[in-house]
């Protein structure tokens, strides 16, 4: 038996009278690399959200290596230095050459010396293939560029567990791959990874668990095969079917 | 020929032709502003250089009273006489400061860039020793101007002019900078205590006039204060300046931390950063850096409004200049005091405008 690095037990969520995210159960052991999808809406993005608790829960118990999240700021703080975060929108610092971006929470959080803290930064860069951008400013990027960043960034702080949340869907067509190659490359290295992402090719490369969402529940949890070949519930089906028909 | 065909290749000339005389009434109306213009200049020109007194006037004599000015020898024929500010020229820059002590405040005029660079510049050689140098600044310049251990004590009643002008215009704006920051995220705080106490803070203050602050603190402040305790005039001049200050400045700092998009507090905070960290390093140097003309704007608006001080009996650079024109000496010679004033504001609030033009800059990192 593998050892579970996240559970999430009957959790539930409500922006004030919407009800987001219905008794979610879900379990990943080290090493897993779960896509989540579902459409719009259908609170994927709020419960890896609640991993690290950039949303709070209000009913349920989630646990990551074994720190229960509750409002105890310690153990915020802790399960935020081992889980990293992706965004849809990079969220780069605009104002910090993406050396300082990378390099920024080695010093502040983990307290490293600068010069340490940039040799990382700079390790992490040439594992995202773009070393010779360390002194440009975000806004001198392209969008696949700033990802790789905000991935190398994360990165930086030795996180066991990664979450992604729509990590391509504000990209360009063209720049998708290159991201998603980085994302490969970290599975490959045994990564615990939550991916939420439309992106199916990925999915079927790299995922070990499916799951689909819809209206705030977990509609189908399988393995890719099942999942893209035999779908159980209609719902999955006809956004399976909208999804892979472009 | 070939000389046309340059001159119309010349890029002024072309320049010209397509901004200035683009059509017939454009060019109507260059040649109008062109000529307003040299009217209105030539005669500025002439009435505060050319036709002007300085030290002497036209018969080469030394002015040393209204009734030897040009042109109150010769009415209508001369332009400004500016004796009278040669001669006050003490008053207007130290006010009633005693002369033998002068160079104290020359001193502290002096130093005043050094602590400033500082701050201003951040790719300067040695900046983290003019940055303990602007720390000691205040410390010095205090005991320089006021006096004590060894130097002779020269109260605050005795500063004006210039001086007055400067020490509540840039104490109160450096003193407001960090209380406007704490007052700007505090009215954004989650605890509603605080929250309520900043709200409570700002719209007090930005709903009084400064003049009625100033009447405030100078009735007012000794009431809370024990018996016996009496903080001097410019000390309470500078506590409502300060404080007015602040309410505006926050204002500015929130709308600037308003526009940082929400994505940027959650990337710091799933990075680890506390939220310390995260306003420090992140969100402030953003939300500063866009609030920079605001900012500024209150800044001059400060700056300017310090003359209101003249009020509760301190005699800044504007009251000074009314002491002069009021002097049986020199009376009538307003124009000279209220230009040469105006242009001492105008110098300063200037410098201000174009220093925030150079940080905002200097400070764009993106290539829109």
């Amino acid at each position: 038996m593998t050892e579970q690095v996240i559970q999430l037990e009957k959790v539930n969520k409500w922006y004030d009278d919407f009800h987001v995210l219905k008794d979610i159960d879900l379990f990943v052991e080290k090493g897993q690399r779960i896509v989540i999808c579902g459409p719009s809406g259908s609170g994927k993005s709020t419960m890896i959200r609640c991993i690290n608790r950039l949303e709070a829960h209000q009913k349920g118990k989630i646990v990551v290596h074994g720190t229960e999240l509750t409002n105890d700021l310690k153990n915020i703080d802790l399960i935020r230095k081992n889980v990293g975060m992706v965004f849809q929108q990079f969220n780069l610092f605009p104002h910090l050459s993406v050396l300082d971006n990378i390099s920024l929470a080695p010093i502040w959080v983990k307290k490293m010396p600068k010069k340490e803290s940039e040799e990382i930064a700079m390790s992490y860069l040439e594992k995202v293939k773009i070393p010779e951008q360390a002194e440009k400013f975000p806004g001198q990027l392209s969008g696949g560029q700033q990802q790789r960043v905000a991935i190398a960034r994360s990165l930086a702080m030795n996180p066991d567990i990664m979450l992604f949340d729509e990590p391509t869907s504000a990209l360009d067509p063209e720049m998708i791959k290159e991201v998603l190659d980085v994302m490969i490359q970290l599975a490959e290295e045994g990564m615990t990874m939550l991916v939420v992402t439309h992106e199916m090719g990925f999915a079927k490369t790299v995922a070990d668990q499916m799951i689909f969402m819809d209206e705030g529940r977990i509609v189908e949890q399988a393995k890719p095969d099942e999942f893209f070949n035999n779908p159980k519930s209609d719902r999955t089906k006809l956004f399976l079917s909208q999804i892979l028909n472009h | 020929m070939s000389a046309s065909i340059s001159l119309t290749h010349n890029k002024y000339y072309s320049w010209c032709r397509n901004n200035l005389f683009s059509s017939w009434i454009n060019g109507i109306i260059t040649i109008l502003s062109i000529y307003f213009i040299y009217e209105v200049s030539s005669f500025f020109l002439n009435w505060t250089i050319f036709e002007a007194d300085f030290v002497n006037n036209f018969r080469g004599e030394k002015i040393t009273d209204r009734t030897f000015c040009s042109k109150n020898i010769e009415p209508g024929q001369h332009g400004a006489c500016w004796a009278i500010i040669i001669v006050r020229f003490h008053q207007f820059v130290y006010g009633f400061y005693p002369v033998e002590e002068a160079w104290r405040v020359n001193l502290v005029y002096g130093l005043l860039p050094f602590a400033l660079i500082g701050i201003f510049f951040d790719n300067l050689p040695f900046r983290k020793y003019f940055i303990y140098f602007t720390f000691l600044f205040p410390f010095i310049g205090y005991f320089l101007l006021y006096g004590g251990a060894g130097l002779d004590v020269v109260g605050t009643s005795k500063w004006g002019g210039l001086l007055v002008t400067l020490f509540l215009g840039v104490t109160g704006i450096l003193l407001a900078f960090p209380l406007s920051i704490i007052l700007a995220l505090g009215r954004r705080s989650k605890m509603p205590v605080i929250k309520t106490i900043c709200i409570i803070f700002i719209e007090f203050i930005r709903g009084v006039p400064l003049i009625t602050l100033l009447f405030t603190a100078n009735v007012m402040l000794p009431l809370f204060l024990p018996e016996g305790v009496r903080p001097d005039n410019l000390l309470r001049a500078l506590v409502a300046v300060t404080l007015f200050q602040s309410a505006y400045m926050a204002e500015a700092i929130r709308g600037g931390l308003q526009a940082i998009p929400k994505g940027q507090l959650e990337a710091a905070q799933s990075l680890g950063l506390t939220y310390w960290q995260s306003t420090r390093k992140i969100i402030l140097p953003q939300a500063l850096k866009i609030s920079i003309p605001p900012i500024v704007n209150t800044c001059i608006g400060l700056f300017k409004d310090t003359s209101l001080v003249l009020i509760i009996g301190l005699f800044d650079l504007l009251g000074v200049g009314r002491a002069a024109v009021s002097d049986i000496d020199w009376a009538k010679l307003h124009y000279e005091v209220y230009v040469f004033i105006s242009l001492v504001f105008f110098i300063f609030c200037f410098g201000m405008s174009r220093y925030s033009l150079y940080l905002e800059k200097k400070l764009k990192t993106d290539n829109s």
